[in-house]
C-alpha cells in the first residue's frame, strides 16, 4: 500500500465568513471593510497574474479605482485567455421570468448541485454580484442574445429547472472575454494598468508568510524579470489539462498556482474535477484534445445508446425501439439536462457495459433528429449553428444528418487554492479569483456558473477585498529587487529552469504528460477507487522519477523555447496528480465528481457522508527533493448549510 | 498518409530564415494541422533536433492563436477555417505542404511560425472599447435592442483577432479586423456615445500600423469569423461620419 497515514493539522481552518445569516454576509462584509483613499491608491502595486475574465476584470476594475496595477499572462494577447472558449452561457439570479427562479433558488441550486461541498456564504454572494455582472457585460459591449421584443434571451442549464442563462450564440465565453480584455485595454491606455504580455510568472516573492512580489520569464528572450507588489492575484484558471486529454486550452496548466502552493498557499480540494459530459471523444494517437461541445445541446438532443452492447450498425439503422435513451430513462425529471456529474457517470457506464458507440466504441450519441423534425432545421441551426459547424470541422461528420458522438472528457476544476471569505489564500496579500480558486461549486459545478465566478471575483469580489488589505499596509515600501527574498526567489526559479534543460534524457514533456493523463483518467477519473488510488500514486511517482532522468528539453533558457515551458508545467502536473490521487484517496465519500466505487447506493448513485466529511479538505505542501515533494498535511474547513439544508442529491 | 513539410525556420527576429523540409510518415486524416506539428516536434526532439516554435491554443478555433500560412494561404486550404480546424482529410497521401509565419510589415516574425501581432492590440487601445467603469452599468434590461440589431452587432462581434486578414491582404491593411470592431459597437446602442471619438482613435493607430485598403477583398476569403466584407466600408464610413461630427464624440 502506498499511502500509510496521512497527516493531519489542527485547529480548523477560519474561512473568515461574517458571523450571522449568509444571505446578508456580503452585504456586512463591505460595510465593514477598510478603504483605501483615492489619493493613496496609486501609492499601492498589485500584480494581476492572468488575462481571463477573471483576471481583466480584476485588473480593469482595480486599475479605475486607481491602484497602480501590473497584469501579466503568457498569451500574446489578453484576449487569447481560456475564457475565450467557454461557449454555453452565463447564469445570473435575475429571476425576471415567472419560471419560479428568484436568487435563493439560484443559492439552492448552486449548493445542491455543488453536492454541498461550497461555502454556503461564497455562493450567496455569487449569486448576489450575478445580477451587476449581466449589466456591466452589457455595457461594455457583450452583444447577449435578445428576444424579439428586445429583451434580454435566457436558456437553460444542465442541472436546473429554471431558465437563468445569458449567453450570446455558442460565443459567450468569447464575447465576454473579448469585452473584459477591452476594458482592461482601457485601462492600459489610461496609464493605470501595465500590461505585460508572453510573460510567465514563475514563482511567488513571499517573506514571513506574506508575498511581496512575482518572478516572471519573459517567454521571447528568456528574460527573468521582477516585480514587488503590495498584492498580488492569481486568476490562472483550472487545472483539468493535467490529463492531458481535456477540454482545455493547449497551455492552460497549474503553475502559477501549484509556485504558490509550494510557497506555502494551501491548496483545496484537488481532486474535484468536473468531467464534461458532452465532449468529443479521443479518436486518434495524436489527437491533442477533447473538444468540448456546448452543454446547451442537451436543451434539444437526446441521448442513447443501442440496447444491445456491442451492436455497430450505423445510428441512423437503429430503430427506436432499440434505442436506450438512459439519461432520460434513469432521470425522468431533468432528463438530458441532469448534471454533468450524473450524466458522465451514466455515459461512463453505458460504454463500460459494451454499449459505447464509434469507432473505439467510447462514445454515446446525442441526438437531434427528434428536435429538428419538431421544430425544422432552421431553428436549430439559428440555436446552435456555429457548434454544429465546429462540430463538422473536428470529425469531418454531419450532426444534421447523423447524430454526434459525446463522451465525458476532464473539463473544470473545481478545487484549487484555498481562500477565505475574502478570497485571500493562506499567504497574506496573495488573492485568488477565477477557477484558480475553489469556493462555489463545491464538488461539482453546475452550467454557466464558471464564466459567472470569473466575473463576479475580479470585478465585484477582489475590488472591495483588496483595498481591504492594502489599507493596513499603508505607506509601505515596496520590497527592493536586492532583497535577499528576492534573490532567493530568482535563484530558485533559474535553478528550476536549468533543472530541466540539464536533465539530458530522451524524451520530450509532451509524452510524460500524455502518460500522466491515462493515468489520470484510469485512477482519479469518473469513478475511483482505493485500490485504483494507490495504484496511480504509484504510477504517478514512478513517472515521475523517469520524468527528471530522461526528459529532454532541446536549446536554452535564452530564447523562445516552448518545450521548456511545456516541461515546466508537466513537472507541476506530475506533483499535482499525485496531491489529486491523494485528496480522492483520503475522502472515504462519494460526492459530485468525485465518485467513490465504495461509497454508492444501491442505484449507484453517490453517497455522501456528511457526518464525517462536511468539510474541505486543504492541504499543505511538504518540501522534498527534486521531484520528490513530501506526504501532504490536510488541513480542514467545515462548511455550514444555513439556508439550504443538507439533503441527498436527487434528480429522480 | 506520409506528408512532406517545408517548414519556415528563423531562429530568431534578426537572423534569417529559410525552409527546411522535414518528412511525417505516420500522418493521419484526423490530425489537425497543429497535431500535424506536434508530431513532427516529437519526431525533432527524439532525434535531438530543436522543434519548430509555433502558436496555437484552444485549438478550437476561437482564440486566435494559431495562424500561420500553409502553401501560400493564411490558415490553409479550407475557406474561412482556423489554422486549428485544418484538417489532414484536406490533404492527400505524398502531399508537400509548405508551412510560414504570417507575412506583413506590421507583424514581425518573433522564430519561427511565431509572429508578433501586438499591432491589432494597439488599435483596441486606440479606443476600441466602451468608457464604462464597472459597477456604474445601468440595467441591461432597460436597453431594449432587437433581436436582429444583436444579432447582426454579433457577426462582426465574433471577430477573433487572428490576424489572417492582414496577412492575406498584399498591402496589409487592417481594415476587416478594425471594421469588424467599430461595426460592432456602432450597431449596440452603448457604443453610440463615443462613436466617433473612437472611429478617430481606431483608425489613427490602424494608419500608424498598416497599410492601406484597397478593397481587394482577400480578407474575407480567410476569414475564420466569417466577417463580412461590410466592414472594411464601414472603417471610411465611420471615419467620414467623424469628420462630419467635427469635435463631438458621439
Ligand atoms: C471549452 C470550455 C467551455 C466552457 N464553457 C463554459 C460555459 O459555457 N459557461 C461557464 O460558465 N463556464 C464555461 N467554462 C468554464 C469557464 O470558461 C472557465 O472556468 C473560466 O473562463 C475561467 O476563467 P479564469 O479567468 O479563471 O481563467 P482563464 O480564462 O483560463 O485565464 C487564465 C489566465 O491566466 C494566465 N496565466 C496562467 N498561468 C499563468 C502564469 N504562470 N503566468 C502568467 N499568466 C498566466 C493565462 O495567460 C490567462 O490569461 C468552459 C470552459 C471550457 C474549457
Ligand atoms: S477579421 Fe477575421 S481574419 Fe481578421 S483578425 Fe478578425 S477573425 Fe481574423
Ligand atoms: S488554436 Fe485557438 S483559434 Fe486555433
Amino acid at each position: 500500500m502506498t499511502i500509510l497515514d496521512i497527516p493531519r493539522a489542527e485547529p480548523p481552518l477560519d474561512g473568515h465568513t461574517p458571523d450571522g445569516d449568509p444571505a446578508t454576509a456580503w452585504h456586512r462584509a463591505k460595510l465593514h471593510y477598510k478603504q483605501v483613499s483615492p489619493l493613496n491608491r496609486r501609492k499601492f502595486t498589485i500584480v494581476v497574474v492572468g488575462t481571463g475574465l477573471a483576471g481583466s476584470g480584476a485588473a480593469a476594475a482595480l486599475g479605475e479605482l486607481g491602484f497602480n496595477v501590473v497584469a501579466y499572462t503568457f498569451h500574446d494577447a489578453a484576449r487569447r485567455a481560456h475564457s475565450v472558449a467557454a461557449q454555453g452561457g452565463i447564469n445570473a439570479a435575475r429571476g425576471r421570468k415567472v419560471d419560479g427562479d428568484s436568487l435563493d433558488r439560484f443559492v439552492k441550486d448552486t449548493v445542491k448541485g455543488g453536492d454541498f461541498r461550497a461555502r454556503e456564504a461564497d455562493v450567496f454572494r455569487l449569486a448576489e454580484e450575478s445580477v451587476r455582472v449581466i449589466d456591466h457585460m452589457d455595457a461594455i459591449g457583450a452583444p447577449f442574445a435578445r428576444e424579439y421584443g428586445g429583451q434580454l434571451r435566457t436558456r437553460s442549464f444542465g442541472g436546473v429547472q429554471v431558465s437563468r442563462t445569458y449567453y450570446t450564440r455558442g460565443q459567450t465565453g468569447q464575447q465576454l472575454q473579448v469585452a473584459a480584455a477591452r476594458t482592461l485595454q482601457r485601462q492600459v491606455a489610461a496609464g493605470t494598468v501595465e500590461l505585460r504580455t508572453h510573460r510567465e510568472v514563475l514563482d511567488l516573492v513571499v517573506t514571513d508568510g506574506r508575498v511581496r512580489g512575482v518572478v516572471a520569464r519573459d517567454l521571447r528572450t528568456g528574460a527573468i524579470e521582477v516585480q514587488a507588489a503590495h498584492a498580488v492575484v492569481l486568476a490562472t484558471g483550472g487545472y483539468g489539462k493535467a490529463f492531458f486529454h481535456s477540454t482545455l486550452a493547449h497551455n492552460s496548466n497549474v503553475s502559477a498556482a501549484w509556485r504558490a502552493h509550494r510557497r506555502g498557499a494551501l491548496f483545496a480540494s484537488p481532486s474535484y474535477l468536473q468531467f464534461h459530459p458532452t465532449a468529443l471523444p479521443v479518436s486518434s494517437q495524436w489527437q491533442s484534445k477533447t473538444t468540448l461541445m456546448s452543454e446547451s445541446l442537451r436543451n434539444d438532443g437526446r441521448i442513447w445508446v443501442p440496447k444491445k452492447a456491442g451492436d455497430d450498425r450505423p445510428a441512423n439503422d437503429i430503430p427506436e425501439e432499440e434505442r436506450d435513451y438512459y439519461l432520460e430513462r434513469k432521470y425522468p425529471a431533468y432528463g438530458n439536462l441532469a448534471p454533468r456529474d450524473i450524466s458522465s457517470r451514466a455515459a461512463r457506464e453505458q460504454i463500460e457495459a459494451g454499449h459505447g458507440v464509434g469507432p473505439l466504441k467510447n462514445s454515446v450519441y446525442l441526438d437531434f433528429r427528434d428536435a429538428i423534425q419538431r421544430l425544422g432545421k432552421k431553428i436549430i441551426e439559428q440555436r446552435y449553428g456555429n457548434l454544429f459547424e465546429m462540430y463538422a470541422d473536428c470529425t469531418g461528420e454531419d450532426p444534421y444528418t447523423v447524430p454526434m458522438r459525446i463522451a465525458p472528457g476532464a473539463h473544470f476544476s473545481m478545487g484549487g487554492l484555498w481562500s477565505d471569505y475574502d478570497m485571500q489564500t493562506s499567504i497574506e496579500g496573495l488573492f485568488v479569483g477565477g477557477e484558480a480558486g475553489w469556493g462555489y461549486h463545491g464538488a461539482n459545478r453546475l452550467g454557466a456558473n464558471s464564466l459567472l465566478s470569473a466575473c463576479v471575483d475580479g470585478m465585484f469580489t477582489l475590488p472591495h477585498t483588496i483595498p481591504n488589505y492594502l489599507a493596513g499596509h499603508l505607506n509601505e515600501p515596496l520590497l527592493a529587487d536586492d532583497d535577499p527574498a528576492v534573490t532567493q526567489t530568482v535563484a530558485d526559479a533559474t535553478g528550476r529552469l536549468e533543472a530541466l534543460l540539464a536533465v539530458g534524457g530522451k524524451t520530450g514533456s509532451d509524452r510524460f504528460h500524455r502518460e500522466l493523463g491515462e493515468i489520470l483518467y484510469r485512477g482519479c477519473g469518473v469513478a475511483r477507487s482505493k485500490g485504483g488510488l494507490a495504484q496511480a500514486i504509484d504510477e504517478i511517482r514512478d513517472l515521475r522519477h523517469r520524468f527528471w532522468s530522461d526528459l529532454r528539453v532541446p536549446g536554452t533558457g535564452r530564447e523562445l523555447n516552448q518545450e521548456l515551458e511545456k516541461a515546466g508545467r508537466v513537472a507541476d502536473y506530475l506533483e499535482l496528480a499525485e496531491l489529486m490521487c491523494v485528496d480522492a484517496y483520503d475522502r472515504d465519500e462519494s460526492c459530485g465528481a468525485h465518485f467513490r466505487v465504495d461509497h454508492q447506493t444501491r442505484d449507484g448513485e453517490a453517497l455522501r457522508d456528511d457526518r464525517n466529511w462536511c468539510f474541505v479538505s486543504a492541504w499543505e505542501h511538504t518540501p522534498g527533493p527534486l521531484g520528490q515533494p513530501g506526504m501532504p498535511v490536510r488541513h480542514h474547513e467545515p462548511l455550514t448549510f444555513a439556508a439550504v439544508p443538507l439533503q441527498t442529491r436527487n434528480y429522480q | 498518409m506520409r506528408i512532406t513539410l517545408e517548414v519556415w525556420r528563423q531562429p530568431s527576429a534578426q537572423a534569417p530564415g529559410d525552409f527546411v523540409t522535414y518528412v511525417v510518415d505516420d500522418a493521419t486524416p484526423e490530425m489537425s494541422m497543429p497535431e500535424l506539428l506536434d508530431r513532427l516536434n516529437d519526431q525533432i526532439v527524439e532525434a535531438g533536433g530543436e522543434p519548430v516554435a509555433f502558436e496555437s491554443d484552444c485549438r478550437e478555433g476561437i482564440c486566435g492563436c494559431c495562424g500561420i500560412t500553409v502553401d501560400d494561404r493564411p490558415h490553409g486550404p479550407v475557406a474561412n477555417t482556423p489554422t486549428c480546424q485544418q484538417h489532414l482529410r484536406n490533404f492527400s497521401d505524398g502531399d508537400v505542404v509548405r508551412l510560414e509565419p504570417f507575412r506583413s510589415a506590421a507583424f514581425p516574425v518573433v522564430k519561427d511560425l511565431v509572429v508578433d501581432r501586438s499591432a491589432l492590440d494597439r488599435v483596441v487601445r486606440g479606443g476600441g472599447f466602451v468608457s464604462v467603469d464597472t459597477g456604474t452599468a445601468p440595467d441591461a434590461e432597460d436597453r431594449q435592442i432587437t433581436f436582429r440589431r444583436a444579432e447582426k452587432a454579433l457577426d462582426f462581434a465574433a471577430c477573433i483577432g487572428c490576424g489572417a486578414c492582414v496577412a492575406a491582404c498584399p498591402n496589409g491593411a487592417a481594415h476587416l479586423f478594425s471594421g469588424a470592431l467599430l461595426t460592432h459597437f456602432s450597431t449596440l446602442p452603448q457604443g453610440r456615445p463615443e462613436r466617433s471619438r473612437r472611429a478617430r482613435g481606431v483608425v489613427k493607430a490602424v494608419e500608424a500600423e498598416f497599410g492601406p485598403c484597397s478593397t481587394y477583398g482577400e480578407c474575407v476569403e480567410v476569414c475564420p469569423a466569417g466577417i463580412p466584407l461590410a466592414a472594411v466600408a464601414a472603417v471610411n464610413k465611420e471615419m467620414m461620419r467623424a469628420a462630419w461630427r467635427r469635435g463631438s464624440d458621439d
